[in-house]
């Protein structure tokens, strides 16, 4: 052996020896191994993907599972109508940019059906997201749906499991679930039952925006700082939209602001920020004193239980 | 936070009432992982319930029915960070009917904290807390005596304490424990010292959470890799693409490294490493990647790749330690699913060598197995799994039983 292997080799051990791995590279061959797992043993599978930042992350930890091949199953996105047309236009472009078949049903199908009544037009349409969401799943024969929410978002979600079963209604049992030991994943359901699986379960809103940094992805830009016109309220500031429009006696208000989630326009507040870039965002995250969803939606916060309720019903 | 911070799983366990979820509420509130509107949503409840300060275990109480019983039903997870690491709780409920859940959140800890309260002592729960977590092999145990404060922060209690839960300890052969004297009501040696307790010169909680030293894998050298999923494009540019897509569970590889291929005992050569972000020349656990091997031979999912010096068991007949999980008992005339790794397979349970006492440690005889009930058993499998010792290695060594009529999980296994 030359001198030069020689030392080459002792340089490879050095490295070796001092070999550490970063939360995000363990969070990511998590979700990496869980996407897998549903591909191999669920029979028809699809990943729910909105455009927002979390489901961003979802589609790139895809492409880190599956690629070169295309992805074992489908994007769907139930659409409630009430999206931002930023998101809208980012979930098509990187759907179309990825050459993956991506399904959107809306709302207004199920309105149509007659299976969602609406009475007020300007209230949020979350409630109604898991109708769409199960006709979808009957539509297709979806047995399992991924989807990007995480255990750092609400109290009920910081107790469910990553394989979420759900019984032939959608249900959630909160008080019966399946134990999950290891990484070793129960993906087995009878016909007309599902399961909803959460790869990014243990992903925070930090590890979100160091991972989009990383990654330099591509999301819509109302996360970034922007002048918007806005009407306060009770505690909140909401944008103005065709669906939202100042009621007597409401200012419109014009302040620079991010959103740090992007749901439904009639209840999705956006917070003041001059963030421009991923690293202002995590700047601004790390010492930020309120949740992303306590900041953010407002129907979350009509009851210490709601997202709980939602979630007993199907929502995800 | 830097791209190499690290990421530690710890679990918390103790009997009802030893102020549990107090601390976690305490160590969130004190490395200001706390949002200010979680804390005036639990301000206000606290005050309605007419409590003088603020009952930080309303923070960790997640589910609407807990909340009205003001009781912990299930395994939660909760999330925070310092400069220096990212933590991952797993919070686990004390009362007797939930040893399944602590063996759940267990199953992927690096580190337990035990509470006990150091007015009561080491109880008949802080005893089956700690066989549990040897049982299911988390490396480091710390031993907090919490509500110092109730017993005028004496250290001659603190001593005796200790020296009675290392004694107990010592039989399980467990080695790795550290005792640290704390209130979480008052924060005393949590994330600060405090100023009641100058007679102690040991390490703070949050002090040892962020500098222990992690060790992902027991099994560094030994390469285990469980194929998932096999990646065939079908492609112009990828014609001939056949890559096996899994998880480095233990040790690493490099390109031209032989492997065995398990159960078959076939051999070839690692060709390539591919990733979504390039080809590597060497990969480590617990990356997951793509290898491309230098012959074509029949591989599907479910296979093992290894290398190494000490290579798995193949066998069909093997003993291990279960923790019975379900509500209905074993029944020991029906056949199972065992999901080991990435195969599943046929079971049955072909003896019952004894149940432990948990509280005691004493082994008796039994017909079958109810919930929560751990036992050694020898199982009887359809087809040959290649396995690890669990001691040896917890990915290989672990597996779960499913009721093929149910489709639930219905108990742990940990093979001997």
């Amino acid at each position: 052996m030359s001198e030069t292997e020689n030392i080459m080799k002792l340089v490879e051990k050095e490295i070796m020896s001092t070999h550490t791995i970063s939360h995000l590279d363990v969070l990511e061959s998590e979700s990496i191994h869980i996407m897998r797992e549903v591909a191999a043993e669920c029979k028809n599978p699809a990943l729910l993907f909105s455009g927002g930042k979390d489901s961003i992350v979802m589609l790139r930890l895809a492409e880190k599972a599956f690629r070169p091949a295309k992805f074992p199953f489908p994007l769907v996105h139930i659409d409630t109508e009430h999206n931002f047309p930023e998101v809208i236009a980012c979930r098509d472009k990187l759907a179309a940019d990825l050459g993956e078949r991506l399904i959107v049903r809306s709302l207004e199908d199920s309105i149509r059906r007659g299976s969602i009544v609406i009475k007020d037009e300007s209230k949020p349409r979350n409630p109604f997201q898991s109708v769409t969401l199960l006709e979808t799943i009957a539509e297709f024969g979806f047995d399992a749906c991924m989807g990007g929410a995480r255990r750092d978002e609400e109290k009920a979600r910081a107790k469910e499991r990553i394989f979420s079963f759900r019984d032939e209604f959608g249900q959630w049992d909160p008080k019966n679930q399946r134990p999950e030991l290891w990484d070793t994943y129960n993906t087995r359901v009878h016909n007309g039952e599902n399961i909803r699986v959460f790869p990014i379960s243990n992903w925070t809103e930090m590890d979100i925006w160091e991972y989009i940094g990383r990654e330099k992805l591509h999301i819509p830009e109302i996360y970034f700082a922007h002048k918007r016109e806005l009407i306060r309220r009770g505690n909140s500031v909401i944008p103005v939209s065709h669906l939202v429009q100042p009621k007597p006696g409401e200012k419109v208000e014009v302040l620079s602001v991010r959103f740090r989630t992007v749901g439904d326009m009639t209840c999705t507040a956006p917070v003041e920020s001059t963030a421009r870039t991923v690293d202002e965002i995590i700047e601004e995250t790390s010492i930020t004193r309120i949740t992303e969803r306590g900041a953010t939606r407002m129907d979350d916060q009509t009851s210490d239980a709601s997202m709980e309720l939602r979630k007993k019903e199907g929502y995800f | 936070m830097s791209n190499t911070t690290q990421l530690l799983r710890f679990i918390t366990a103790g009997s009802v009432d030893d102020g549990k979820s107090t601390l976690i509420g305490r160590l969130l509130h004190d490395s200001k992982s706390i949002f200010e509107d979680q804390l005036s949503a639990i301000s206000i409840t606290s005050e309605r319930r007419g409590m003088a300060a603020v009952d930080f275990s309303l923070l960790t109480d997640g589910l609407q029915a807990e909340r009205e019983q003001g009781i912990t039903i299930d395994v939660a997870y909760r999330y925070f960070a310092t400069p220096k690491r990212k933590f991952i709780i797993g919070d686990t409920p004390g009362h007797e009917q939930y040893t399944r859940n602590m063996v759940t959140a267990a199953s992927t800890a690096n580190l337990v904290v035990i509470l006990v309260d150091a007015r009561k002592g080491v109880l008949v729960q802080t005893r089956r807390h700690t066989y549990l977590a040897s049982l299911v092999g988390i490396p480091h145990i710390v031993l907090a005596v919490n509500k110092m404060d109730m017993v005028d922060y004496s250290e001659a209690r603190y001593t005796e304490i200790c020296a009675e839960y290392l004694a107990f300890a010592a039989q399980l052969g467990l080695t790795d424990i550290t005792c640290i004297p704390l209130s979480a009501l008052a924060g005393d040696m949590l994330v600060a010292r405090g100023n009641n307790m100058e007679w102690y010169q040991g390490t703070t909680l949050l002090n040892l959470l962020e500098n222990i030293v992690i060790d992902y894998d027991v099994n560094t050298t030994d390469f285990r890799y469980p194929v998932q999923w096999i990646c065939r494009p079908q492609t112009e540019e990828y014609h001939d693409f056949r890559g096996y897509m899994g998880r480095i569970e233990a040790g690493e590889i490099a390109v031209g490294d032989e492997i065995t291929v398990l159960p078959s005992g076939r051999t070839s050569k690692v060709k390539e490493i591919v990733t979504y972000d390039g080809k590597l020349q060497r990969a480590y656990a617990p990356q997951s990647v793509t290898l491309t091997l230098e012959d074509e031979i029949d591989i599907s999912r479910g296979d093992m790749f290894v290398n190494g010096g000490a290579k798995p068991k193949v066998a069909k007949e093997f003993a291990a330690m279960l923790c019975w999980l379900s509500e209905t008992p074993l029944d020991k005339n029906r056949k199972y699913l065992v999901k080991h790794t990435t195969r599943t397979a046929k079971c049955l349970f072909s003896g019952i060598d004894y149940r432990v006492d948990v509280n005691t440690l004493e082994q008796h005889s039994t017909a079958t197995l109810n919930m929560n009930d751990i036992a050694r058993v020898a199982i009887k499998v359809q087809q040959p799994l290649a396995f690890d010792s669990y001691t040896t290695d917890r990915a290989t060594g672990s597996f779960i039983v499913i009721d093929e009529a149910t489709n639930n999980t219905v108990a742990a296994g940990m093979i001997a």
